[in-house]
């Protein structure tokens, strides 16, 4: 039973981290924006997936409503409203996309040299490890980080102020 | 599940992210690079925290998640700002102060 849970649990990381990452290249590969907005909204219901994977059902229901739910519309109505035509010209240095792709390529190889061999805590089983339950993730909210959850709520009326500024039109 | 691959996973998507930034022209999709990199770093935390047997990372994705979309809506109202001034969606040729 434990053996059939692993072997699960193996099968549904690979799938969904397979269909992110090539969603991932998606993104930044695709000419139209908008179906690169449509690859990124693939790649956040992927990640909420591995959430669900990891014990954090809260944050996997909130990843969803928030970034594909809410950040996604106002990307598309951006890229809707502006229309953008296709990009021309290769950036401003010479060769900047292969230096781009050699130095990601060399990022990547680095982290995942330094984060494969590293020696990590040993694997908590599931039964035991909390479970990031909307009750849990509450009263940690509002005892140990009450501080930061009030500053976030001045985070976002500055950002609603701002928005605000920012896209109006100058009445002449 | 061993945390090593889940960190992997995640540092795959931060790369995949920068290079999206330095390559791409357009700010819309430079932002999208954004976006993906702050997801690889939410997925970093919640591995740990699972791995760590402490909520405290899962609090913090959340936190990040709120900055996020206040980034984003700030972000694109510039970009808006900036698209009506100038009528080009390239980065490239935003590359004076005055506006």
């Amino acid at each position: 039973m434990l053996r059939c849970i692993i072997i699960m649990e193996l099968i549904i990381f690979y799938l969904f981290a397979a269909i992110a990452v090539i969603a991932a290249l998606g993104v930044i590969a695709l000419r139209n924006p908008v179906h690169s907005a449509l690859a990124l909204a693939l790649v956040f219901v992927c990640l909420g997936a591995m959430y669900v994977l990891l014990n954090a059902p809260f944050i996997a229901a909130a990843q969803v409503m928030i970034y594909a739910g809410a950040i996604l519309i106002l990307f598309l109505f951006v890229i809707m409203l502006l229309a953008p035509e296709p990009e021309s010209g290769a950036g401003a240095l010479r060769f900047q996309r292969a230096f781009a792709i050699i130095f990601g390529g060399v990022l990547v190889l680095q982290l995942v040299a330094v984060l494969g061999n590293a020696v990590l805590p040993a694997n908590i089983p599931s039964a035991v490890t909390t479970s990031g339950d909307v009750y849990a993730i509450g009263r940690k909210l509002f005892t140990d980080f009450l501080l930061p959850f009030e500053i976030t709520s001045l985070l976002l009326l500055v950002a609603m102020v701002g928005v605000i500024v920012l896209a109006k039109r100058k009445s002449e | 599940m061993p945390l090593n691959h889940f960190l992997i996973l995640s540092a795959i998507l931060f790369s995949i992210g920068a290079i999206g930034v330095l390559i791409r022209r357009n700010p819309l999709i430079l932002f999208m690079s954004i976006e993906l990199m702050l997801n690889a770093v939410n997925l970093t935390f919640v591995a740990f925290s699972r791995y760590l047997g402490n909520l405290d990372g899962q609090v913090f994705v959340f936190l990040v998640l709120t900055v996020a979309a206040a980034e984003v809506a700030i972000g694109l109202a510039l970009i808006v700002a900036m698209f009506r001034a100038r009528a080009t969606v390239n980065v490239d040729e935003a590359n004076s102060l005055k506006g």
